[in-house]
């Protein structure tokens, strides 16, 4: 199993945080790896907010690849981060050239449609991530403006230390983390969550058991980013993309078409006829095994949802401007330590906890009686 | 010269010939002559034979014995009169005298085409081979991170779709502030919810009356009292008008096939219709028999069939291999897609069923381009018949496992795979294991099963096998009254019976699927192309279905 860690703020704070809430779940985490992704960046990217930023790791050969074929696509670097290893004093080996770099569109790029940018973003973090596959000279996580991916194997305390999270932070006011619990052994960084597609990120606990119809699934929409699957996990963040993005749905339907009712718990919804349909057109993508998922949508809202069994831990609590969504309490206790504990939040099976960019309340979609409710 | 096989025995078969030996003993029979008259072959007969008599009499008893002349059995060698094997004889005689015997070593094959006509027969592929099917093991359990659920008391979802869906582009759905709505103006095919093992289409017809409605019961009271959603194919041949205007309509899929008996009926019964039927499939081939139509021989077109079917009394009942009313296969499905929904008002999913064959995924094709296409039915080599050549069953044909999976896979490919649905059919449950063989079959990537010959073994008791026992379907003289038309032998099945055995066969089919999908940690939804699920223990079956080797 895999511990989750989300925070949501209305003010910076550093994934120092979120790591520290890792430590209080160690029992269900092994510290076989970290993956961070932080948006709604501050420090030294608060004024860079409509800059993508690539993240991810090269070696110096990866490097010089890398750069030639973002000057060939007009990319211009506008502000380069790189953690500070040589401080690090503990066990891990250096991967290569840690980086989160902010660029200027192509020139042609900077007056088009958030589409055509999307588009872009989109197949130059595929084609960086082709070029460096054979040899792992090139690994990209996420080309998006206004959000950092970090990960590496290792404990995830030692790997905050690594890239120096605790001397020069990057502060975000949202920031996902994932305590990696080993599960094959042959540790990919592709198969580390938080996963991230186009703005959607997305980090699980729980295995798929539904993975591979629903990999096949997607992969025949045609629509281009549908590729990896290192983890069965990944799936989760292509789902929400695909109906958020690409079938226009309202992030609360995420709940019907990972989890639907049955046809006999339907009949309080108002839009019963239309998630009737969805429920058969969109068959493939049920996930049937034990799952609590933590996403971003694009807006910036966050959500928890649990699997229709709910078979994986969850909690929510905190306070107006700071939630934290983690897979234990202790998690919370250790973001939150202040807070009515009565209105935490524990997303059961219809649930989809939500909570809007500013955090200021809970939001908690009820699948079955089709209410919205409210905790702050 | 005269030749002298004329004269004498020469010319005539030897027992040794036949596909099976009557085993009788002398001393347990009390010749009561049940045997002979229950022999649906006329295979033994009474004879008069000299017997060796051994008898002790007196206070000093000293075995004495006689020969002398007395009444037994025997079995002839004419080869229109060969014994079938079916048993009948041991399950009438009253003190276990008799038997019949498999001979391995027999010579049928060589002589049952006397007068240039090939041998015709009812039942299977006669073969023992441990079928794909039954090859496949489900090896994806969960231990560690994701749990095992209860097959007991966890609530499992045991349904699959039966007909068009919609590509998600084209779902008609408004988007009004934060919620879905329905634009109620498009057209959306019909698709119904059904259990995944269907029954598949056989005729009332080719099967009696008694086992044709033992079935329709069992699947109502599925239906209505056990909450499982089983259907039925009418097989071609119609159904009882009573029933087509009846409420349990809906839980019966209307067979249309080239000789399209029994439409007649069904067409003038639509006005009076109370509910739509499940779904009309049309049948283009059958998996036991591929190429050839169907097959009702004149023995079993007596009274009620001809009514139900129209025709007269007495003739041969072939339909065309092929809908001939049609150009192509192409223009067939095409339009009887398309005129069949329109017959039923668009209520009603029209699908095509077809035999196994290496040109399945062209077929597919064009399927998927039609919007009307509600599904498509593959019917592979080990599927049954009422009916046909031997060669037809013995030689042609193919395996539903890969063909089933191709065409799953080609549907993944071109992202159809929900769209379509695919039913596989052709020796699900053979060697008894329903539930197995069809969740197999729908991790790879079928939407569900049909059984056919599974329900007339499990359920009526049908004594035919893959060493060719019995396989009388054909003549109407099923000594178990499940392919007769003959009242005389067709009261020798209860159709109550029948009824509870169908109930009890798919409430224990439920009950394994869950078994299997339990420890696979899958209960809301089917797992239909869960591949990862399976695994095989010959490198070959692996790489042909893509799925993992396991030893």
């Amino acid at each position: 199993m895999c511990r989750l860690s989300a925070i949501i703020s209305d003010s910076y704070f550093s994934p120092m945080e979120n790591i520290m809430a890792l430590e209080t779940m160690k029992e269900g985490h092994d510290g076989s790896g970290l993956g961070l992704v932080l948006r709604d960046l501050g420090g030294e990217f608060q004024g860079l907010k409509e800059f993508p930023i690539l993240s991810g790791i090269c070696s110096k050969e990866g490097l010089r690849v890398m750069d030639e074929y973002m000057v060939k696509l007009g990319f211009k670097t506008k502000h380069l981060w790189n953690p500070r290893i040589k401080d690090y004093q503990g066990n891990m080996k250096t991967r290569g050239f840690y980086f989160a770099r902010a660029y200027e569109f192509p020139e042609w790029a900077e007056e088009t449609s958030p589409e055509v940018q999307s588009e872009l973003l989109t197949k130059t973090r595929l084609e960086l991530r082709d070029m460096g596959k054979e040899d792992a000279s090139i690994i990209i996580f996420s080309f998006w403006p206004d959000l950092i991916t970090l990960k590496e194997v290792g404990d995830p305390l030692d790997v905050g230390l690594f890239f120096g999270l605790d001397k020069k932070p990057l502060l975000a006011k949202n920031i996902f983390a994932q305590g990696r619990q080993n599960t094959n052994y042959a540790i990919n960084l592709y198969a580390c969550h938080p996963f991230f597609i186009e703005g959607y990120t997305t980090m699980t606990n729980g295995e798929n058991t539904a993975f591979v119809p629903i990999r096949e699934f997607l992969t025949s929409r045609g629509v281009p980013g549908y590729v990896g699957y290192r983890s069965d996990s990944e799936v989760f963040c292509h789902i929400l993309h695909y109906m958020r993005k690409e079938l226009k749905f309202p992030l609360k339907y995420y709940k019907d078409v990972t989890t639907p009712l049955f046809d006999r718990e339907m009949d309080e919804r108002s839009d019963k006829t239309a998630i009737e349909l969805i429920k058969r057109v969109l068959r493939p993508l049920t996930i049937d095994g034990p799952n609590c998922t933590i996403g971003t949508d694009r807006n910036g809202t966050v959500f928890m949802t649990q699997d229709s069994k709910k078979l994986r831990p969850g909690a929510i609590g905190g306070v107006p401007g700071k939630y934290a969504l983690m897979s234990e309490i202790c998690g919370v206790d250790a973001v939150v330590p202040v807070r009515d504990r009565s209105k935490d939040v524990f997303p059961m099976k219809y649930d989809m906890a939500m909570i809007e960019k500013d955090a200021k309340e809970i939001k908690i979609w009820n699948q079955k009686h089709g209410s919205m409710s409210t905790v702050n | 010269m005269e030749s002298k096989t004329r004269l004498d025995v020469n010319g005539q078969l030897t027992l040794k010939e036949l596909p099976y030996i009557i085993r009788w003993e002398s001393d347990k029979c009390t010749r009561c002559g049940q045997c002979t008259a229950v022999c649906p072959q006329k295979a033994i007969e009474p004879a008069v034979l000299v017997q060796r008599l051994v008898t002790s009499e007196g206070p000093m008893p000293l075995p004495q014995v006689v020969r002398q002349v007395g009444q037994g059995i025997k079995q002839v060698t004419d080869i229109e009169r060969y014994c079938v094997g079916c048993g009948m004889c041991s399950l009438v005689c009253p003190n276990d005298a008799i038997f019949p015997e498999y001979n391995e070593v027999n010579k049928f094959a060589f002589h049952k085409n006397q007068g240039g006509s090939p041998y015709k027969r009812g039942g299977r592929r006669n073969s023992t081979e441990v079928s794909t099917l039954d090859k496949l093991k489900f090896t994806r359990i969960s231990m560690l991170t994701d749990p095992a659920l209860d097959a007991g008391r966890h609530e499992f979802h045991i349904r699959t779709l039966l007909g068009r869906n919609l590509a998600p582009e084209e779902m008609p759905l408004i988007i009004k502030d934060d919620d879905l709505g329905l634009d109620e103006t498009v057209f959306i095919p019909p698709v119904r919810e059904i259990f995944p093992i269907r029954i598949g289409g056989m005729s009332f017809g080719a099967l009696s009356p008694n086992m044709w409605e033992g079935m329709a019961m069992g699947v109502a009271y599925l239906n209505e009292v056990e909450n499982i959603p089983v259907v039925m194919c009418t097989g071609e041949g119609g159904m009882p008008p009573r029933l087509l205007k009846s409420r349990f309509l809906k839980y019966f899929i209307l067979q249309i096939a080239s000789g399209y008996f029994g439409w007649d009926e069904i067409i003038h019964a639509i006005p009076h219709m109370k509910e739509d039927p499940a779904a009309i499939e049309i049948k283009y081939g059958q998996g036991a028999k591929p190429g050839d139509g169907g097959l009702l021989m004149a023995f079993k077109v007596l009274d009620l069939i001809a009514k139900v079917r129209g025709v007269p009394t007495k003739v041969d009942l072939a339909s065309p291999p092929t809908h001939q009313t049609k150009y192509s296969i192409e223009e067939a499905v095409a339009k009887m897609l398309t005129s069949m929904s329109m017959a039923f008002d668009f209520r009603v999913p029209v699908y095509p069923k077809i035999s196994g064959t290496k040109t399945a995924t062209a077929v597919l094709n064009n399927l998927a381009r039609n919007p009307f296409a509600a599904a498509l039915t593959i019917d592979g080599e080990d599927g049954g018949t009422g009916a046909a050549y031997n060669v037809s069953l013995e030689k042609t044909g193919h395996p539903i496992a890969s063909n089933l999976r191709e065409c799953y896979l080609n549907l993944v490919k071109i992202g159809k795979q929900n769209e379509l649905p695919l039913f596989a059919a052709g020796g699900v449950g053979k060697t008894g294991s329903l539930a197995a063989n069809a969740a197999a079959l729908i991790m790879l990537g079928a939407s569900g099963v049909d059984c056919g010959k599974y329900i007339m073994q499990a359920a009526a008791g049908c004594l035919g096998d893959e060493r060719n026992r019995c396989n009388l379907c054909n003549i109407g003289r099923c000594p178990k009254g499940i392919t007769a038309q003959d009242p005389r032998l067709y009261r020798r099945l209860d159709p109550d019976k029948v009824a509870e055995r169908v109930v009890d066969i798919f409430k224990a089919a439920d009950a394994e699927m869950k078994k299997i999908f339990a420890p696979m940690g899958r209960s809301t939804q089917l797992p239909i192309g869960m591949s990862d699920g399976l695994s095989v223990s010959e490198k070959a079956i692996a790489e042909q279905l893509d799925i993992s080797y396991a030893c």
